[in-house]
């Protein structure tokens, strides 16, 4: 592998772990979006340039803009904290992981037989994903725009219940 | 010659999966699992757009775009329900705590 496909993909790695290992909202925040940006990079090194330009302005730029918004309303405490550790014990988490160690290591080699003839490299572009968007796929784009309007009733109407209940 | 194989995009896909759903697993704090929802998203969006690369596909794309949306509904309505949850006076955003669905209006 390329030693910059490898810097990002471990950036990527490393930016995950520290998300779910932190304290502090606002700085897994943070290193959400440093994975993010570096998933963007991994996403245009395999050609996918219009995938790699949403990831950064939707899920970086929106998104986990929505995140730091709802934060910053919050004030939290940390009274869970010491419920988490309790459960980090080995007792409870060794028979599950042993079987999920299982069933890792069998991946992973199934994942070391699949080969194929490798292809040359060539870009998809916004162009080839616009036209099978609205092409063949143009059912699906209603669907998400019907998951959109869910989305936003939903969020309208839990809104409006907590003025109301006010 | 792409700098990924598609062995490595399924190694790392996996690894964030699994990073994220330890984070939903351990994590109490919903706006943690939250995010580590947004990691698996992102990892299953990796391995469609992986797959497209492999076998040069705009489908691969297609299913990101998708799965972006899917993303933004999730995180939309899930912050919205945890402001509502702390408007109601709950102190802490322990998940378990939230276990009553008929709890301030009624109550």
């Amino acid at each position: 592998m390329h030693a910059l496909a490898l810097l990002a993909a471990s950036v990527t790695v490393v930016g995950a772990v520290m998300v779910i290992t932190r304290r502090v909202a606002v700085h897994a925040v943070l290193y959400l979006v440093v994975t993010l940006l570096s998933l963007a990079v991994i996403l245009v090194m395999q050609g996918a340039s219009f995938a790699a330009m949403l990831e950064v302005i939707i899920y970086a730029g929106a998104i986990m803009v929505l995140f730091v918004f709802v934060i910053m309303m919050l004030n939290l405490g940390h009274p869970d904290s010491a419920r988490e550790k309790e459960w980090l014990r080995p007792r409870a988490w060794c028979g599950p992981g042993l079987l999920a160690a299982i069933v890792c290591a069998e991946l992973l080699y199934c994942m070391g037989t699949f080969s194929g003839p490798a292809r040359p490299f060539a870009p998809i572009t916004a162009h080839d994903v616009g036209l099978s968007l609205f092409g063949r796929y143009v059912l699906m784009v209603e669907l998400a725009s019907f998951l959109l309007l869910a989305g936003l009733v939903s969020a309208f109407h839990i809104g409006r219940n907590r003025v109301g209940g006010n | 010659m792409p700098a990924f194989s598609f062995n490595d995009i399924l190694l790392l896909a996996t690894t964030l999966f699994s990073v994220g759903l330890a984070g939903v697993l351990v994590r109490r704090n919903m706006v943690f699992m939250l995010m580590s929802l947004d990691i698996m998203l992102n990892a299953a969006a990796l391995v469609f757009v992986g797959a497209g690369a492999r076998w040069h596909d705009a489908t691969g794309q297609v299913m990101f775009v998708l799965i972006l949306a899917l993303a933004a509904v999730e995180t939309a309505v899930g912050l919205a329900i945890i402001l509502c949850l702390h408007a109601h006076g709950r102190p802490t955003l322990d998940a378990d705590t939230g276990n009553l669905l008929r709890g301030w209006n009624h109550g």
